[in-house]
């Protein structure tokens, strides 16, 4: 419980009344959330729009990257482990990427909830898109909450059963729909679909669909806002990380109490009494997906979906009262208007400040690399047994092994150097050392593995260790790279 | 099991509207939210869960077995089918190094490094126990990283070695061997003659007066097989004496050891035991690991 619930509020209402026996699990209330229109709630829709666009239509956007490469701008290709994102691609090496946009995202939620609480939960959370669209089907079917009440607690008719039927098939092909979606991130999309429709796509593809379709069919359709309260660790780890200076969907008391109807207010204000604007309407309670009651103040199970704030502004609108009775406000606001003070309003505190600041570092970092990112590597390991080999001349001889990555979607020639071990003679496995020295050369998009033999002939130090640098220069470009490792001898 | 609290009361907690359980520690209570049904029912699906797998997976020890399982899944016969399922998959490339002949291999990048990566891992499964796991050899076992070699060190040679051995028992293996020399030279000419052989490498000193005796006992006795010069014979296995690489070692006491006892390790024939596009992939494996001529 936050601070909030200690503050001076109208008592609630003791539901369900103690039980007599100790009950320890209890089921599941149903809710019915009712329709709403408003700012929020035309905000949600588009919101719902754009992310859900984006997750069902990415996978058929193209992007053109020559012969050697597909042309799906947001790919996940396991077989050659590359991941491709428009203009980026990714090798699994450089994976640290994913972990920065992990990190960010992470930090970008704090921030969010710095700002305004829960407001990822209730606008952007996917388990809130996909609830949002299942109830819109429920609510398209079945009818809105009075109706859909009615006919819950009535006998089975045929309607009703036609309707539970169409309701859950639709529910079934749009959860289907959605594990479909995700197995096109993996696979080039348009043949994967034609591929699924005849039955030629791999097992996995039918499996990962089949899994989404029943977690996406379960958790929208019926477990909804028990994820947030029961599964979903966010609420938790929020509550900790809030602080009183955060905007909260917050009924402002003061204002609503004493509850009423119209009429009782106008005679109460007639005689100068104090009247409330609530005219417990159960408006905001009728709309919540989450069954709150919300002029109980904050509680783990709300998600900030700022839809009873919709909702009561439409019965401010209609009783002529000023909108704002259920807002966004700070717990420090709600403070300041009890003793009488203006509102405060502090978006720039120290730890939205520091939110951005680390947003901004860790993003700078990350574009930083991504500009800077060379697209050739070389990596080199030094034979483990033997260390060294005594040649019949009496030269030294260490080996190794040499990775030469090129990351260019064409083939690219490039000629290999030793710097450190100024008399030492190099030379690489099956091939031939030319007029250019010895070239070695990569295919497009991979990398190619040699070994090296360097001998030396001159006299080293016992247990001598001398650092060597394998360099790569592209004999088109110029570009290098370069590998340290040490030359050993007895 | 709470009924053993009874004495404690159970309220109301005033500022949720929640009942409390009547447990109370330093005055913290403890509210009694109750779980979700459903939680209740997904605990049993699991026990369901649980039970189901015992009758389709191998599950309960027995005495000497094991319940097998109705599914026949066993993870021993799953790694056979993923190995058979590996075979397949190799077939092409192995069939490709099959069809070529073994001088070409390493004039072909794709094919050297085929070679190479099935050498590596026939290397490390049949070969690394004596020679080491990279091939660095061992007292008695040869580094076969060095240009040094007693049976040879051209792709022809280094298959022959690898396929019928040497002093295997195969009869088209290598045969000879260093024989003892205790009971034909006395124990002062053995000391000579190791100082003399010592010399040729540079390993020992030159100007010993044991040195030049030890010259006329090593024409008599050794020359014939290691030649007049001590460089040796890959005919008759005979070890290069001047080259300063011992496969037992070039301190005196060793040397005298040798000649005084005799060598003959033995490498077995691989010819019954690996394929010949396994022997042909650890030839190349060998030739490239540095020495191969
Ligand atoms: S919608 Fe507004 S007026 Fe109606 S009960 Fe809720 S807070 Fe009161
Ligand atoms: S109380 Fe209001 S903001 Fe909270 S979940 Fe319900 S409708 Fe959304």
């Amino acid at each position: 419980m936050t601070a909030a619930a200690l503050k001076p509020q109208p008592p609630r209402k003791t539901e369900p009344a103690a039980p007599a026996e100790e009950v320890l699990y209890a089921a599941r209330r149903a809710i019915y959330p009712q329709s709403v229109h408003g700012r929020l709630r035309t905000t949600k829709w588009v919101l719902l729009a754009i992310t859900l666009g984006i997750y069902y239509f990415l996978p058929f956007v193209r992007w053109d990257r020559g012969p050697d490469a597909p042309n799906q701008a947001v790919l996940i290709d396991f077989p050659t482990r590359r991941f491709y994102f428009f203009f980026i691609e990714i090798w699994p090496q450089e994976f640290y990427y994913l972990a920065g946009l992990l990190i960010l995202a992470a930090l970008i939620l704090f921030l969010m909830n710095a700002v305004a609480g829960r407001v990822w939960c209730g606008y952007l959370c996917p388990q809130t898109v996909w609830t949002d669209l299942f109830l819109a089907v429920e609510r398209l079917i079945e009818g809105d909450r009075r109706e859909h009440m009615l006919a819950d607690a009535g006998p089975w008719t045929l309607e009703k059963v036609a309707h539970k039927t169409l309701k859950h098939s639709v529910w079934l092909l749009l959860a289907w729909w959605t594990g479909g979606a995700w197995v096109l991130y993996f696979a080039d999309a348009p043949s994967l679909v034609w591929d699924l429709a005849t039955f030629q796509a791999p097992t996995v593809a039918y499996a990962s669909i089949a899994v989404l379709t029943f977690t996406t069919y379960t958790l929208a359709g019926h477990m909804r806002e028990q994820v947030c309260t029961y599964m979903c660790p966010w609420p938790r780890i929020q509550a900790a990380l809030t602080d009183e200076y955060a905007l909260n969907v917050t009924y402002l008391y003061d204002r609503g109490e004493p509850r009423g109807s119209v009429k009782k207010a106008a005679v109460a204000r007639a005689a100068g009494e104090k009247a409330g604007d609530c005219i417990d309407c159960n408006q905001c309670v009728n709309v919540c997906p989450t069954g709150v009651d919300i002029r109980h103040g904050m509680q783990l199970e709300c998600i900030q979906c700022g839809l009873c704030i919709d909702a009561c502004n439409n019965v401010m609108d209609k009783i002529s009262r000023p909108r704002g009775l259920i807002a966004y406000e700070s717990e420090k606001n709600l403070e300041a208007r009890a003793a009488g003070l203006p509102p405060v309003r502090r978006i720039v505190r120290p730890r939205t400040v520091l939110y951005t600041a680390l947003i901004a570092l860790v993003g700078g970092i990350m574009i930083y690399s991504l500009a800077d990112r060379s697209t050739e590597g070389l990596a080199a390991i030094h034979d483990r047994n033997p260390v060294f080999v005594r040649l019949s001349d009496g030269a030294l001889r260490n080996a190794y092994t040499v990775r030469l990555i090129n990351k260019k979607l064409e083939p690219r020639r490039f000629v290999l150097t030793l710097d450190g071990l100024p008399d030492a003679r190099i030379a690489v496995v099956g091939t031939e050392s030319g007029p250019e020295g010895d070239v070695l050369t990569v295919g497009p998009d991979q990398t190619l593995e040699a070994r090296v033999l360097v001998t030396h002939a001159g006299k080293l130090d016992a247990g001598a260790s001398i650092p060597v640098f394998f360099r790569i220069r592209d004999l088109t470009s110029g570009e290098t790279a370069i590998a340290k490792d040490h030359f050993i001898g007895p | 099991m709470s009924t053993a609290h009874d004495s404690h009361d159970k309220g109301v907690d005033a500022a949720t509207g929640t009942p409390t359980t009547g447990h109370e520690w330093d005055g913290i209570q403890e509210l009694n939210n109750p779980l979700p049904r459903w939680w209740l029912w997904t605990f049993y699906a699991t026990i369901l869960w649980a039970i189901g797998y015992w009758v389709v997976y191998p599950a309960w020890p027995l005495v000497s077995s094991f319940t097998p399982g109705l599914s026949g899944w066993h993870s021993r016969s799953a790694v056979v089918e993923q190995l058979a399922d590996l075979q397949k998959l190799r077939a092409v490339s192995s069939a490709k190094l099959a069809n070529v002949p073994l001088d070409e291999i390493e004039k072909n990048p794709e094919l050297l490094n085929l070679a190479r990566a099935e050498g590596r891992v026939a290397f490390a499964d049949n070969c690394a126990p004596c020679h080491g796991a990279g091939g660095g050899g061992a007292k008695g076992f040869p580094n076969l990283n060095d240009d040094d070699w007693l049976w040879g060190g051209t792709l022809e040679q280094i298959s022959a070695t690898i396929t019928h051995g040497a002093r295997s028992g195969d009869d088209e293996g290598h045969q000879g061997n260093m024989m003892a020399f205790g009971p034909i030279l006395t124990k002062a000419e053995i000391s000579d003659v190791a100082d003399y052989v010592r010399s040729l490498s540079g390993t020992g000193p030159k100007d010993l007066p044991s040195v030049q005796k030890g010259a006329a006992v090593f024409a008599a006795n050794c020359a014939a097989c290691h030649g007049e010069d001590g460089k040796g014979n890959q005919e008759l296995g005979s070890k290069n004496l001047t080259d300063g690489i011992w496969l037992y070692g070039g301190d005196k006491a060793t040397i005298v050891q040798t000649i005084t006892n005799g060598r003959g390790g033995v490498m077995p024939a691989w010819t019954s035991r690996l394929s010949p596009t396994t022997i042909k992939a650890l030839t190349v494996y060998v030739h490239t690991l540095g020495g191969g001529q």
